[in-house]
């Protein structure tokens, strides 16, 4: 699908902030409201818009701070569906963040949400490795995030600029 | 035995403060107050530029550079040049790094003026063109652009002010503080007239990386204009490196070579970290400009249609990232504005006449601060506006 460069320039924009009022994206790329209304009404059909979603930092909600971890897999691909099959095996599962297929060492990517450390080796002990064409696991836990889908977590973003210059 | 004199030089004693200086003091006592008076990106510098720094360092690259520069900077700001605006300067004899283009500025008209010399100063104008010129024992002569010519200057301006002691005419496209724009069909008329009295034109070109609605056209790109023209640019403005302190100077050989006499006796040298990161800026920091410059139009648009619906009229300025808003229909001076708007909604603005007499009943907004200020200063500007 060709977007023209206004239509990806509003998607850039809702990128960093889905919450920006539809009059003040029509002013920023120069079109009216229900232009731009329509345009995003036409992306979401399309699917290009896929969801709206929050940037929450968990770890400042007690009790919620929770477990991420990555976990390399191995896997034997099957004839006629390749890696495709024990992907959507694994999508599946709700506790499972995302699925990547990578070049490289190993074949899938599996980024897991629990609890607890515990939770996540349930999940790899009991149902990744079960599955008949997984070879291997390595998980990986995240102690620390840093910066995440392009923001940055914790921000000391103060305005050093003089108030008034030339 | 008693002081008697006060040591001041009679030029220095007759030069004025910056009226900006009083705003300053009073907005920076303040708390809360959201600022677009300020005349720099709010974008930090992109992080290859500082990391291509801190490398200089770490080497130990801290030793004087050549009077001119790094040749390996002049070699890119020459390239840079060519590929951006298409004028062709030597690195090895007509290009100087200056310490940032105020420096340059000043070792110009250093360079050029007599005493009593005349430059004609387009208002309004950068603050510091008039005091630069007198500093160098010439004398400003202001011509008055108008806001309903979206501040251009008209070429015939230029012929009513002309004398035979007039030396040089300075522009700034884009400007500050109106944005505007001058295209390629205006500086060519504004070029006949500068051929047809024998002047030189300092041409200030720090915003040129931020012009958002048409292809840039530098003066010294004008057919003849480049023997006539000194051309100042830097790194403060595109590339979000104002406290780097970093400009340069393309010039032909000659007036390049009269400079370099005043910048080896009174700067040696720009820092050498800078030019470092510099040479990175040119080499891989055109994406990075492009999406500031992105940025910056996308709230310009934003910023410029909300001064108009809540009634101050506003041209859409096509560069540098200032909005100049009339602010006539208050019946308020331009001062008078600013003032009530900072106490009153913790809003600051720069006045328009502290940038010549024709900025009176205008103001000076700076878009360059985010989305989130900006909208709550359009929010608080339309109080202050509705409760006159």
């Amino acid at each position: 699908m060709k977007l023209t460069e206004k239509e990806i320039e509003i998607v850039e924009l809702l990128e960093k902030n889905a919450r920006l009022p539809m009059d003040t994206i029509a002013k920023m790329v120069s079109l009216s409201i229900s232009e731009v209304e329509q345009i995003i009404k036409k992306l979401e059909e399309a699917k290009v818009i896929v969801q709206y979603a929050t940037i929450v930092d968990w770890r400042k909600v007690d009790g919620h701070e929770g477990v991420t971890a990555m976990i390399d897999v191995k896997v034997t691909p099957k004839r006629g569906v390749g890696f495709d099959e024990v992907a959507e095996r694994i999508y599946r599962f709700p506790e499972v963040k995302s699925v990547y297929l990578m070049s490289g060492a190993y074949d899938l990517s599996v980024v897991i949400e629990g609890r607890s450390m515990s939770e996540i080796a349930h999940f790899v002990s009991e149902k990744l490795s079960t599955l008949d064409s997984v070879i291997s696991t390595t998980t990986h836990f995240i102690l620390k995030k840093y910066k995440h889908d392009g923001t940055v977590f914790e921000q000391g973003d103060q305005d050093r600029r003089i108030v008034v210059a030339p | 035995m008693q002081k008697t004199k006060s040591y001041v030089s009679d030029t220095v004693s007759r030069m004025k403060p910056s009226g900006i200086r009083r705003f300053f003091d009073l907005a920076a006592s303040m708390e809360g107050v959201i600022s677009l008076g300020v005349g720099e990106p709010d974008f930090v510098t992109p992080w290859g530029v500082r990391e291509a720094c801190i490398l200089s360092l770490e080497q130990g690259y801290t030793s004087y550079t050549a009077n001119a520069g790094l040749l390996e900077l002049r070699k890119e700001i020459s390239d840079y040049l060519v590929r951006r605006f298409r004028v062709s300067y030597d690195p090895t004899d007509e290009l100087i790094v200056t310490v940032g283009a105020s420096q340059a500025l000043d070792i110009s008209l250093r360079a050029i003026l007599n005493p009593g010399d005349e430059v004609i100063v387009v208002e309004p104008s950068f603050v510091s063109y008039a005091p630069l010129v007198s500093l160098a024992g010439g004398v400003p002569i202001p011509i008055q652009t108008s806001g309903t010519h979206q501040f251009k200057l008209q070429p015939g301006q230029i012929e009513q002010v002309v004398t035979p002691k007039t030396k040089a005419l300075i522009i700034c496209s884009p400007n500050n503080p109106t944005g505007t724009v001058l295209n390629a069909e205006e500086l060519a008329q504004i070029a006949r007239i500068v051929a047809k009295y024998d002047l030189l034109v300092i041409s200030d070109e720090i915003y040129a990386e931020l012009c958002y609605d048409e292809q840039y056209t530098s003066f010294p790109a004008i057919t003849h204009m480049r023997e006539r023209t000194i051309l100042i640019n830097g790194f403060s403005k595109g590339f979000a490196m104002t406290g780097w302190r970093l400009g340069f100077i393309a010039a032909p050989k000659n007036l390049a070579t009269a400079m370099l006499k005043i910048h080896q006796y009174t700067m040696m040298c720009a820092p050498t970290m800078a030019q470092y990161a510099a040479i990175e800026a040119l080499r891989n920091g055109a994406d990075d400009v492009e999406q500031m410059k992105k940025s910056y139009r996308q709230r310009r648009n934003f910023f410029v249609q909300s001064l108009n619906e809540l009634g101050l009229s506003c041209h859409m300025p096509g560069g540098a990232f200032y909005a100049f808003p009339s602010i006539q229909s208050t019946g308020m001076t331009s001062e008078q504005f600013a003032e009530r708007l900072l106490l009153e909604e913790k809003v600051a603005v720069v006045p328009g006449n502290v940038f010549g007499a024709s900025g009176e009943g205008y103001i000076r907004c700076s878009y360059a601060s985010s989305l989130e200020q900006l909208q709550e200063a359009i929010r608080r500007m339309k109080r202050f506006v509705e409760r006159l």
